[in-house]
């Protein structure tokens, strides 16, 4: 003997974006705070201790943002033209920056003043850093050179002048003090050792490198430039390991988050997007106003900063982790009751007797097992499985009609419920998954209630409601027809050609005209 | 049709035969045969509670003992036998059910004298009529209260017949009184201890009569549960309860005969066809109409089912082997799948492909299992229902996966609407060296396509299955119908007939290679040869043609005058089955694609029109001497005929061809019919009838036979036995000898082998002389390819010209 088989409710598969677990990290920040600052933001740069205060660079002026605050907590303005590249030193306490003049100026983040200036760049300076050991800085300018400081004497320790075009990004090896990296709008990154007298290494990316990235692990780079972000092998000598083309406009900036798990991309075409590190696919991508310049994480991704190109940075917090307190506080009953007995094994002579084991049926299914359709439908009709599961109305008004009760279940209803009925189909009846079932179920209403059509107003306004949906989806499918119809010409002359070739394929038999269409 | 004596065993008629079951074991134990004709009927003798009473469309009555299966008495009356009914009262007779003479369709209850005498076959001609004009079924007569009346039913009307004052009462329903329903008695009853009649009507009403002495005033009450005809009635021993069932599928219990005190026994799983208790009242027992017994307790609880091959109303899905289990597959209960195995004769297991709750109720359009297909290894298994509405089908094809773990198909994907028309075909491709990744889904649809599915993976880590199916390519052909599709045998090409066109299509880029037509007619069937003839495309068209083409050549290698119904390949060797159809008798032709001149050729293996096949591997190659049947060495061939057209007028003709035995086997031998096969005809013929099991009697025997000693050790009384040092070496030795007990039951089956054997050479005569015939047949059939292939050839390179230059013009 069979049991009793619940209804089919068939899943759809949700269409576009999948949730997994990324999308569901990636949402999880609050609504974004705007700062209009002066100018493009063209640097932000997170400092590496608590409270992880940021450097925005804008126009003339370095402002030093708070966790929380929208207000700047310290500006650096003693710029006479605009400034670039702020950047912490990897204890929090030196900032330096380049500016448009060609010095680089290095701030004691408590004072106001700088503490030293280099001199040396005829052309303006787009990038700083700090080497890892701190002592010295590296920077690069539109003066095609490279250069390398000593802090503490504030003189040039060695320039590099093998790039072809503007010096426009860098980045400072983390495992070795000696190694940094620049990229030029001469299509090319370059590898420098502080203790060599030229570059060690040249990869080739193809399009003027906007951004780099060295992995902390120092194995990998990462290389942005036109659309397309490219990520390089070091240890192999530079061989490339994907090229990454996701981004239909310019790619400006780079990011990897705290984890190292995920590498974030920002584009001029206004959206940032989130590789997933081990199979370079893109998990998550966020979308912004305007064009995007810059772009940073801060450590354990609490916030994400944005700077665009019309000057407004834009700062996401994550939300809180939601506590569920709450539902602890509530005594339960200790551990061992229910394990009491659980472990026991019965013995020889013992008479074991199983537990049937029950099963659960939904409210419908139930109605639906003792052939109570109308009461099923009513079951089904309630406004949350209503609102939120309509396949679940849809399955139980499906199964009505395959037993043949639909009609009696539809019929003899009041005023509030027709017109609860007629708002379900009004609203659901153009998705494609359920039209089937529920012009069935309008054509049926409209049969039952034709004779008391004009009594009541609701109703009426619900079947001119319905009347209108049905209408709009049918201008939609024509015009979609119209549109098919044009793609087929153009697959018609595309397989024209196929035809040809294939006819000189045939050696005998009888070989006609083919008609195929590629679908997906 | 059951008897129970006791609550050990289960009588129940099957076919020929009445066998006997063990209700705690499940097992048949005996099987007994005997009778030439269907068993119409089985009673215990009510004096001797360890016979049985058996009566059959053969005119006979045997009497058996049924613990032993020895007939004990055969009875010969001489004229059909309908039904038969005993009774505790009258010591030496029987009544019975035969056709009225000189008149059709009316019926009378007669009651039989059984002569006493020594001899095993016995004459009974004393016939005495009680009651004219009754039902032909035994579910239309019942007797009373110890026998002191009889109670008949037919149409409308109810007969009492009294023994005692030899009185007849007459009632009648009136036919106008009822709005729309149907009021004609279906079944009736009698209360075993209170003067009460029960009697089921066609509208679903169950009507208690009592005081029906009077032909007056007589009452009637009526319980109304059911909503189509009630098909059974059963009381219990005591009289409180009635059983009650119909197509519903539900066995209703009615207390102390009022409406409103009923219990309920749901989803037996399809329409209840018989009822019966057992004789002290514990168990209760339903038969179903897909051939299957339902066991059930008092307190009506389902207890277990004993299942034959589940017999369904149409075999959509065809025959199909299931590669691992090699096992049938076919159609089952409604929205099921059957798994059959053919070796040990019982179903493996059904599997549920609809999965949604069957209401048995007339009119309903319910969705159906259509097609199945098997990849080569048996890993994924596809199916597809569809509802039967005939304009807009509600399609759906579904991929199982088989697990290793559970041993069982789990679905994983589900596709709805996959065509916009009826699905005609299914192939999956079989690769077997380049592993799963490599299998591909073909279907083709009434709507002119047909549609390539391919696994996909998925790339989430995290999800909960991570392959499943999606379509891939979309191919069509002038907007014909696609009807066949098949793969070749490396999986390199795929065959899609368009009504009058096969095309060939690359499998790695889906490109169309080349087409052949074979004007005029469309294509009913194609198949690509396999191992040394997989060069070849074979196809079977409308008007009667056989064409075999080369696919090297692109050219048509010769094609026969052959209204092929079937065409199956052999999986194993480049044989090839058809099954041609001509004016009402089917014929079997075995060829292979590389020559025009047939292996094999069976004229009239039935008068039915055969619609599938399907070759089953056999275990180990099979030692043929014979040359004609070497085709055979690695498969089977199994047929599935139909014969619902032919029903009423070849049942009975056939029946008497088969009835002796020896000219059953003759058919076996001389054509590659199984028991299987006839079992499946008898099934279609018989409707609803019996349970029909061809199954060897040999097998359950053995254990007995095996342990002589250690019953002999059981059964003899503790005090006479020796003592229990002298006795265990004998008891050890006994179970020691398993290894040579088998070699002895191998021996005796080899004996019976031979023996058929035997039996079949005698009957080799009349089958070489049908041989000669079928030689010459063939011989001129050879010919007749021959030449037609070479016209035909010469034919079609004509069209082919003709064609190519009308188009180029074009």
């Amino acid at each position: 003997m069979a049991a009793y088989k619940p209804v089919v409710v068939q899943a759809c598969p949700k269409l576009g974006e999948r949730i997994t677990q990324d999308t569901l990290y990636w949402r999880g920040y609050k609504t974004p705070v705007q700062i209009k600052e002066f100018g493009a933001v063209n640097k932000i740069d997170f400092s590496p201790v608590p409270p992880y205060n940021y450097a925005v660079t804008a126009s003339s002026r370095i402002h030093i943002y708070g966790r929380y605050s929208q207000e700047p907590i310290k500006t650096f303005s003693r710029f006479r033209d605009a400034a670039y590249c702020a950047t912490y030193r990897d204890d929090g306490r030196l900032l330096a920056a380049g500016s448009e003049d060609g010095s680089i100026c290095l701030f004691d983040v408590s004072g106001k003043a700088p503490l030293r200036q280099f001199e040396g760049h005829s052309k303006p300076v787009h990038l700083v850093g700090f080497l890892s050991d701190k002592y010295r800085i590296f920077s690069g300018g539109d003066d095609y050179s490279s250069n390398l400081w000593d802090i503490a004497s504030a003189t040039e320790i060695i320039s590099y002048s093998e790039h072809t075009d503007y010096v426009r990004c860098g980045c400072a090896s983390k495992v070795n003090a000696d190694v940094f990296i620049t990229g030029s709008y001469d299509h090319t990154v370059k590898l420098f050792d502080a203790r060599t007298k030229s570059s060690v290494m040249t990869i080739e990316h193809g399009h003027p490198v906007e951004s780099v990235l060295l992995f902390p692990s120092g194995g990998l780079l990462v290389s942005a430039g036109g659309r397309y972000v490219k990520v390089w092998d070091v240890l192999k000598g530079g061989q490339l390991l994907v090229s990454l083309k996701n981004h239909h406009k310019t790619v400006t900036c780079l990011c990897l988050n705290s984890s190292g798990q995920r590498l974030l991309s920002g584009s001029l075409d206004r959206h940032v997007k989130i590789y997933s590190t081990t199979s370079y696919k893109v998990v998550h991508s966020f979308n912004y106003a305007t064009s995007i310049l810059s772009l940073a994480l801060s450590p354990e991704d609490e916030t994400i900063v944005v700077g665009m190109t019309n000057g407004v940075l834009n700062v996401k917090h994550r939300k809180p982790e939601e506590k569920s307190e709450n539902s602890q506080k509530k005594r339960q009953p200790a551990y061992r009751t229910y394990v009491k007995g659980k472990t026991y094994m019965p013995k020889q002579e013992d008479f074991c007797v199983s537990k049937p084991v029950k099963r659960v049926l939904r409210k419908y299914d139930k109605l639906l097992r003792s052939f109570q359709s109308s009461k099923a439908l009513d079951a089904v009709l309630e406004p949350p499985i209503m609102l939120h599961t309509p396949e679940v109305t849809v399955a139980v008004m499906q199964e009505l009609h395959r037993r043949g009760t639909l009609r009696s279940a539809l019929a003899g209803r009041d005023e509030k419920q027709v017109d609860l009925l007629l708002t379900f189909v009004a609203r659901r009846v153009i998705e494609p998954r359920f039209t089937p079932v529920l012009v069935t179920v309008a054509d049926m209403i409209t049969d039952i209630y034709q004779p008391v059509v004009g009594q009541s107003a609701i109703v009426d306004k619900q079947f001119l409601k319905l009347q209108q949906a049905i209408g709009k989806e049918i201008d939609y499918q024509e015009e979609l027809l119209e549109v098919l119809g044009m793609m087929d010409t153009l697959f018609a002359t595309f397989t024209k050609k196929k035809d040809t070739c294939l006819e000189e394929n045939k050696s005998n038999g009888v070989t006609e005209i083919i008609e195929t269409n590629r679908n997906y | 049709r059951r008897v129970f004596p006791r609550c050990r065993y289960l009588l129940y008629a099957s076919g020929d035969f009445v066998k006997v079951h063990s209700v705690n074991t499940e097992e048949t134990l005996r099987l007994l045969c005997g009778h030439a004709d269907l068993v119409t009927g089985i009673q215990l003798n009510p004096q001797n509670h360890m016979q049985l009473y058996s009566s059959s469309l053969d005119g006979t009555i045997k009497l058996w003992d049924f613990m032993d299966g020895i007939l004990i008495k055969t009875f010969t009356v001489g004229c059909k036998l309908l039904a038969l009914h005993t009774l505790a009262s009258a010591e030496d007779s029987v009544f019975v059910v035969i056709p009225k003479k000189g008149e059709r369709d009316t019926f009378q209850l007669v009651s039989v004298k059984l002569t006493k005498g020594a001899g095993q076959n016995l004459e009974s001609n004393e016939l005495s009529v009680v009651l004219d004009d009754v039902g032909a079924s035994m579910k239309h007569i019942a007797f009373g209260r110890e026998g002191s009346y009889v109670v008949s039913v037919k149409d409308v009307n109810l007969q009492v017949y009294f023994f005692k004052r030899k009185l007849l009462n007459r009632f009648s329903l009136s036919t106008v009184k009822t709005k729309g329903g149907d009021n004609r008695f279906s079944c009736v009853v009698c209360h075993p201890t209170e003067d009460c009649i029960a009697t089921g009507h066609a509208d679903g009403k169950i009507r208690l009569w009592r005081n029906f002495h009077h032909r007056k005033a007589y009452t009637y009450s009526a319980l109304h549960w059911h909503h189509d005809i009630v098909m059974d009635l059963a009381y219990s021993i005591e009289g409180t309860r009635l059983l009650s069932g119909g197509v519903e599928s539900v066995l209703v219990q009615w207390h102390n005969e009022s409406s409103c005190q009923k219990d309920f026994l749901p989803r037996l799983g399809s329409p209840i066809e018989y009822i019966s208790m057992s004789s002290d009242g514990v168990l209760c027992c339903t038969l179903h109409t897909d051939n299957r017994l339902s066991i059930i307790n008092s307190n009506l609880r389902f207890s277990r089912s004993i299942q034959g091959l589940i017999k369904s109303r149409d075999v959509k899905t065809g025959l199909v082997v299931d590669p691992r289990t090699k096992a049938l597959v076919l159609n089952g209960e409604p929205g099921h799948l059957q798994f059959y195995s053919l070796q040990s004769d019982q179903q493996l297991f059904s599997l549920d492909i609809v999965q949604r709750q069957y209401i048995h109720q007339a009119g309903l359009k319910q969705s159906d299992l259509v097609k199945v297909a098997f990849s080569a290894r048996g890993t994924w298994l596809a199916t597809v229902e569809e509802s039967e509405e005939l304009t807009d089908p509600e399609l759906q094809l579904k991929l199982w996966f088989y697990h290793e773990e559970t041993q069982s198909f789990t679905l994983n994907t589900r596709i709805n609407t996959p065509h916009d028309n009826h699905i005609t075909d299914m192939c999956f491709r079989d690769m077997d060296e380049l592993g799963d990744d490599s299998i591909i889904l073909v279907t083709a649809g009434r709507d002119c396509v047909f549609k390539v599915w391919v696994m996909v993976e998925d790339s989430d880590p995290e999800a909960h299955q991570n392959v499943s199916w999606s379509c891939d390519f979309v191919g069509s052909y002038h907007s014909y119908q696609a009807t066949n599709c098949c793969f070749s045998e490396d999986g390199s090409l795929l065959a899609v007939s368009f009504e009058e066109t096969v095309t060939v299509w690359d499998s790695l880029t889906w490109d169309l290679k080349c087409t052949f037509c074979h004007p005029p007619g469309n294509i009913r069937n194609i198949c690509f040869g396999r191992l040394t003839c997989s060069k070849y495309l074979i196809g079977a068209t409308d008007y009667g043609f056989l064409c075999c083409w080369n696919l090297l050549t692109c050219a048509l290698e010769w094609s026969a005058h052959l209204n092929v119904v079937v065409l199956q390949p052999d999986p194993l060797s480049e044989h090839i089955a058809a099954v041609s159809w001509l004016s009402k008798e089917s014929s079997l032709f075995v060829f292979k694609p590389s020559e025009p001149r047939p292996v094999y050729i069976q004229r009239n293996i039935c008068k039915e029109k055969i619609l599938l096949a399907a070759f089953v591997p056999r275990d180990e190659p099979e030692m043929i001497s014979s040359e004609k049947y070497l085709w055979l060495r690695k498969s089977q061939l199994f047929f599935l005929t139909d014969t619902q057209e032919l029903m009423t007028l070849s049942t009975k003709s056939l029946e008497e061809r088969l009835t002796p035995s020896s000219k059953q086997l003759a058919v076996e031998e001389s054509l590659p019919v199984t028991p299987f096969s006839l079992l499946l005809g008898k099934h279609r013929r018989q409707q609803a009838q019996e349970d029909i099991d061809f199954g060897k009697p040999v097998v359950p025997n053995k254990q007995e036979q095996a342990s002589p000693a250690v019953k002999e050790l059981l059964h003899t009384p503790a005090h006479v036995l020796p003592s229990a040092s002298f006795l265990c070496t004998i008891f050890i030795n006994s179970l020691l000898i398993s290894k040579e007990n088998k070699s002895t039951e191998e021996v005796a089956d080899e004996v019976e082998m031979e023996s058929e054997k035997a039996e079949d050479d005698s009957d080799e005569e009349d089958v070489t002389a049908m041989e000669q015939e079928d030689t010459s047949h063939m011989e001129l059939l050879g010919e007749m390819t021959c030449k037609l292939s070479k016209s035909q050839e010469k034919e079609l390179r004509k069209i082919r010209k003709m064609d190519y230059s009308w188009i180029s013009a074009f």
